[in-house]
This record gives C-alpha cells, structure tokens and sequence, in this order.
C-alpha cells in the first residue's frame, strides 16, 4: 500500500502515442539512469575517500603503536644497561682502588661489602678469586672461601672478556639472583677475580615501575628464552616462556605477533649489551586499537547515515526532476491533442457555417414561395380557400421556420469554435448542446431534466470551451446510459465568486480502478466503439484553461456525477497538472 | 410607400416583392448592386432591402452608395450567414438599420420595415 502511495505517476507509464521513439519516453529508464549515475557519482568518492581514510588512519595508529612501543623499549633498556653498568663500574673501581692483598682481607672485603651496599644496594655478597680460580675471600650468607671456579663456564668468560655477567640462577640461596664478576690484571700478569651476586629486587623494581598501555608486560628472558624475574603477567621464573625468542639485534625492534591463546600482539624487544639479557615488552593490540575501533566504529556511521541520506536525496531529487519532465511532456502532448482537436472543430464549424449559410438562401426562397402561396389564398378570391392547401403551406411554412431555426443554431455553435473570452449565458450554451442532442435523447428515451436556478449571473468566459465541454459530457453520459436513462443537469451558485454545474446519469458508471485513469490521454474503455481516449482528457484541460475545476463521483451500476466549478471571474490557472485523481 | 429590394436571389426577391404587393407595398426588385444603384438614380426609394452578401459591391457598401444620392433612405438587412450573435454584431454595424436573418417571416419583415420608417430622420 505504502509501494502504490509513494510510486510516482511515471512509474507504470507507457506513452501509447510515441510510437517508434517510445524509448525516450521511457520515463522510468530515466529515472534510473538519473538515479544510479547521480548515485555513483555522488557515491563513489564519497566511499572511495573513506577507504582511504580508513587505511590511513588504521596505518597511522599501528605505526603509532609500534613507534611508542619502540620508544618505551630503548628507554627501558637504557634505564637496565645504565643499572648494570653502574654495578659494573663500581666493581672495576674497586678492583683499581684496592690492591690484591688488600681484598684479600676479610674486614676490608666486607666493608667494601657494606659501602656497596648503602651506595647501590641489592648486593648481597663479594668474593675474590685468583687466577686459579679458587675463591680466596667471600663476604656473604654462605661459607664459599676456598671454592673452586676453574671449571665453570663463567670463570672462563670472565678470564677471556674481563667481564661476566650471568643469567639469573637459584645457586646455593634457591633465590633468583645474578652475578657481576670482572677480572683485574696485576703487573705480573697473574689476575684476580671480583664476583659480587646481585639481588633481583632492584632490578624488577626498573620494570614494575614502567607505565604501560594496553594490558602491556615486560620482562626479561635470556638468550633461550628463559624467564629471568617475574613480571605483571608471568610468573613462571626460570622456565621458558611461550614466545619465541627474538633474533638479534644491536637495535630495538618492535614487529607484531601472536601470544599463546592466538591473540594478536605488539612485541618490542632489545638485546642488553654485554649481558644474557633480553628486554621484552608484549602490548594486546586490540587494547591498543581500542580508541581506533571507537574511531571506526564513528566512520562506519558516518558512512552509512551519509550513504542513506545521498540515497534518499539523489532518488528524491530524480523522481522530482523526472515527474516534472513527464508532466511538462503529459502537457505537451496534451496541448497537442487539443491544438489537433480545436483544429478538427474549426473546421466542422467553418463546414457547418458553410453549409448553414447555403441552406438558409434555399430555405428563405421556400419560404417566400410558400408565403405567396398563402398570400395568394388569402387575397385574391379567384384562389378559394382550401383548408387542405392552406394546412399544407402552413406545414411547409413551419417546416421551414423548424429548419431555419436548426441552421442558426448550427451557426451560433460553430461561430463560437473560435471566439475567445466573451459575456456568455449559461442557459444558452446548455440549451445549444442540449438541442443538438434532444434528438438523440429522444431516440434514446432519455429524460434530460434541467435545474437552472434564477440568481445564475451571465459571466465572462470562453463560450467556445464550454459548448465542448458539456458536449463532452453528455455524449459521455448518454453513451454511459441504456435506453430509458435519466439525466440531470444541476446548476447552482458555488459560494460568492463561482458557479457549480453538475451533469449527472444513472448509467453504468466507473470502477475505481479507471477512475484514478480516467483524465488521462488515450485512456478508454470503449477502444472498440471507437473511443479515442481523449474525450475526457481535452475536457479536464479545457475546464483548467478557463480557471475552473472538475471533479466526478461514481458508482459502478448507479451512475456517475461530473460536478465543474467555474469561477465567475475569467482567469486561467496556472501550474495545473495534466489530471487529477477523481474525487 | 416605395420599397427596393437587392438580393442575387432573383426567386427570393421576385417572391418577396409579390407578397408586399399584397400588402400595398410597391416594391421594385434587383439581384445585383450594379442593378440597384442604376434604379435608385431613376427613381426613389422610401426603404431599401439588402442582403448583406451581394457580389461584387456588399450590402453595407451599396447602402454607403445608396446613402451618397438618397440620404433620407431607410435600410434593412437581411442575410443568410446568421446567428443570433451575428445579428448583435449585424445590428451593430449596421447602426439604426434593422439586421434579419434569413428565413425571415413575412409579418417580422413587416413589423420591422414599420419600425424603420417611424424612425427619426437623423441618418
């Protein structure tokens, strides 16, 4: 139902006359080219803007992320290597500020112990080894003096690189800590050992502090992927974490990955030099994308209200645009139609005058040898009075007087074909109509009644028009009607500035479905009694151009009323449409 | 009263003249304008009958012509070429002259050449 209401009029049109050019007035292909060419255009850049929009954007935020990410690793990693180098240096001091004998001594190691331990903090033990690798001094919770080295991976590093520094381990204390051992050379060539085990407290402390965004972790593990201290996250120290380790390099580098439950993440590592250690910091990307999605989520939006109000105004606009043509074209084609009509008319009613004009000659010559032929009767007594003869001149007389008052009204109606706007009498133009049509009711026993009230004024309008008009009307009610039918012509005054004439029958009626048509040119039901289908389209367009307004009432088995308003006042109207749904 | 009747219709105006015979009128006919212009220069008229549509010289012409020589001259018109409109527009044209339509009856005719003859002279 609501499909029928908003379809415009072009929709289910098919231009009868157009003949071989019918395309062009394929009002609905119109449309749709219209439609879908302003649509696309319209669209496309619209659509084509917001991918590229969205790629830019989404790209911008991921390169975002991984530069953040990047930037946190290498602070980070510069916070860890500044903590181990300082603990580095300060052994090295030591080593050069004391001598051999010097640490070898038990007070001074622990002393050296302490001082360390209110500087830095987080050392909890010092030991010397020589170059044996026999630990000849230890200040801490356990008893190592005398604890061989020699065999051990570390003592061999320390020796070949001067410096150590281990992964975490449990050692002896079974808690996670690290060593820092570097190595001094003494002028005899001959060297020692400086090993100081290092808590895990200050280290973790560096990483728990970090600030980090979306359900961000980091930690360290070393080269095999161990876990070196627990972090936010993991707890799982000294056993391999789930993440593969990352290869190396002397740069921070940060590339996107998955975690062990598949989700996608953002990992930034970096290899602390001279050391087992691994800085690795993991991000949850869809917690890092979260303010992006918001964003997407407002462009989709976007879009899509864009998209339908371009859609509703692309389809409001061609469907306006495209009914304007076709009603500017129903128009034209009706102005043609009445321009080929009026012509038709013009010339049956310079035929009709011709003819009237000849006859009238004729018919004033029998009238003359008729009235002499009474006058004879009457004045000269040598012609007696014969009754018959009298009754049949008079008949004659009569005759011609019935047709001479047939030509003048022939005359009076095609004279006004082409008269414009004049006094007219309302009265006289149906009576003309209605006796060129009495016969023909007559012949059809129809009753035509007439109401014509006394207060109707004699108005300016076009005389012409208006004989078509109701000629029209009648012929289409007495072709409605059976023999037998009645019809009523109703005239009444339509409030101060208007006249209403309603021309009713109770013939067949019409059905609601041709109503709604019935103003439309070429529609008819009656093609194949050679109903042209413009009857009541010429009528509906003559009744706008004198400024008045048709309306038709009908029942289908009862009858159909034609009510026209016309305004006393002449004035044509302006911006009509072509028809009108029946009312 | 002495009446010329003008039409290219001799039957009309040969009969027309007869049956005003009857009547007392002595009526002279001719069916050109020609025709009527040589007899009114011979003889005078007291009312003269057009048709409207004679060849060559029209009605209203002849009675421009008529008017030159006899200005005291009454005028009717007749035609067949008539409505009830154009007998508005005839009678207009036509001034204080009467404007009928074919076919006139005879009474009508008479009535009105009795009206056009106790009209003032003011023509």
């Amino acid at each position: 139902m609501i499909t029928i209401r908003i379809k415009p009029k072009f929709w289910d049109h098919q231009d009868a006359a157009s003949g071989p050019f019918r395309a062009l007035f394929n009002f609905r292909r119109i449309w749709k080219q219209a439609a879908f060419l302003t649509a696309g255009v319209t669209l496309m850049p619209l659509v084509f803007m917001a991918i590229i929009d969205y790629n830019v954007t989404q790209k911008a935020i991921e390169s975002e992320i991984l530069l953040r990410t990047s930037r946190l690793v290498s602070n980070t990693r510069r916070t860890l290597s500044f903590f181990l180098d300082e603990r580095k240096f300060a052994l090295n001091f030591i080593v050069h500020d004391n001598s051999f004998e010097n640490l070898k001594n038990a007070d001074r190691l622990s002393a050296i112990l302490e001082n360390l331990n209110k500087s830095l903090g987080g050392v909890s033990d010092l030991g010397v080894i020589d170059s044996t690798g026999t630990q000849i001094n230890y200040v801490g919770p356990h008893a190592l003096i005398g604890a061989n080295y020699s065999t051990q991976a570390w003592y061999r590093e320390v020796r070949e690189r001067n410096l150590y520094i281990s992964d975490v381990f449990l050692g002896l204390r079974k808690t996670p800590h690290f060593v820092i051992a570097v190595k001094h050379t003494l002028p005899d060539d001959s060297f020692f050992i400086l090993r100081a085990s290092l808590d895990m407290d200050r280290f973790r402390e560096l990483l728990s502090d970090l600030e980090l965004d979306g359900k961000g972790d980091a930690f360290i593990i070393n080269h095999e992927g161990i876990l070196q201290m627990p972090s936010r996250y993991r707890t799982e120290v000294l056993e391999k974490i789930p993440l593969s380790v990352p290869e190396f390099s002397p740069h921070t580098r940060v590339y996107q990955g998955s975690d062990a439950k598949g989700n996608a993440i953002v990992i930034g590592y970096a290899y602390i030099t001279d050391t087992p250690f691994i800085l690795v910091v993991t991000k949850q990307k869809d917690e890092l994308l979260k303010p992006w999605f918001k964003t997407r989520y407002q462009l989709f939006w976007f879009l899509a209200v864009s998209i339908v109000i371009i859609l509703i105004v692309v389809i409001g606009v061609s469907t306006y645009l495209v009914n304007n043509i076709f009603m500017a074209d129903q128009k034209r084609v009706m102005t043609l139609h009445q321009v080929e009509y009026a012509n038709k008319l013009a010339s049956i009613g310079r035929l009709a005058a011709g003819v009237a004009h000849e006859i009238n000659n004729p018919l004033a010559i029998i009238n003359e040898k008729a009235g002499l032929i009474k006058d004879i009767f009457t004045f000269r007594k040598d012609y007696a009075p014969d009754s018959k003869l009298n009754g049949l001149v008079d008949s004659i007389i009569s005759s011609v007087e019935r047709c001479g008052t047939i030509t003048k009204r022939l005359l009076n109606f095609a004279r006004h074909i082409e008269v414009k706007v004049q006094k007219i009498s309302l009265k006289s133009i149906i009576g003309d109509v209605l006796g060129f049509l009495g016969k023909e009711a007559e012949f059809k026993s129809i009753t035509i009644s007439v109401d014509f009230p006394d207060d109707i004024p004699d108005f300016e309008s076009d005389r012409g028009k208006l004989q078509q008009i109701f000629l029209n009307l009648v012929n289409n009610a007495f072709a409605a009607m059976t023999d037998g039918g009645k019809l009523e012509i109703k005239i009444s005054r339509h409030g101060d500035d208007a006249v209403s004439i309603s021309i009713s029958d109770d013939g067949c009626g019409i059905s609601d479905s041709d109503m709604k048509r019935i103003f439309e040119p070429f529609f008819t039901t009656k093609s194949r009694t050679g109903g042209t289908g413009l009857g009541l389209s010429i009528t509906y367009g003559l009744v706008q151009e004198i400024g008045g307004d048709i309306q038709v009432q009908s029942t289908v088995g009862r009858g159909t009323r034609f009510t026209i308003i016309l305004p006393l006042t002449y004035g044509k109207k302006q911006g009509e449409g072509y028809a009108r749904i029946a009312g | 009263m002495r009446v010329l009747l003008v039409d290219d219709e001799e039957q009309l105006v040969s009969t027309l003249a007869e049956r005003l015979a009857f009547r007392g009128i002595a009526a002279s006919w001719v069916t050109s304008s020609m025709a009527a212009l040589e007899l009114v220069e011979k003889e005078t008229f007291d009312l003269a009958i057009l048709d409207v549509k004679i060849p060559k010289i029209s009605g209203l012409e002849l009675k421009k012509r008529i008017q030159t020589l006899h200005p005291e001259m009454k005028f009717i018109f007749m035609t067949g070429h008539g409505s009830e409109d154009d007998f508005k527009i005839g009678a207009a044209e036509a001034g204080k002259d009467f404007y009928l339509v074919k076919p006139v009856k005879i009474e009508s005719l008479l009535e009105k050449m009795n009206e056009v003859m106790q009209q003032g002279d003011d023509k």
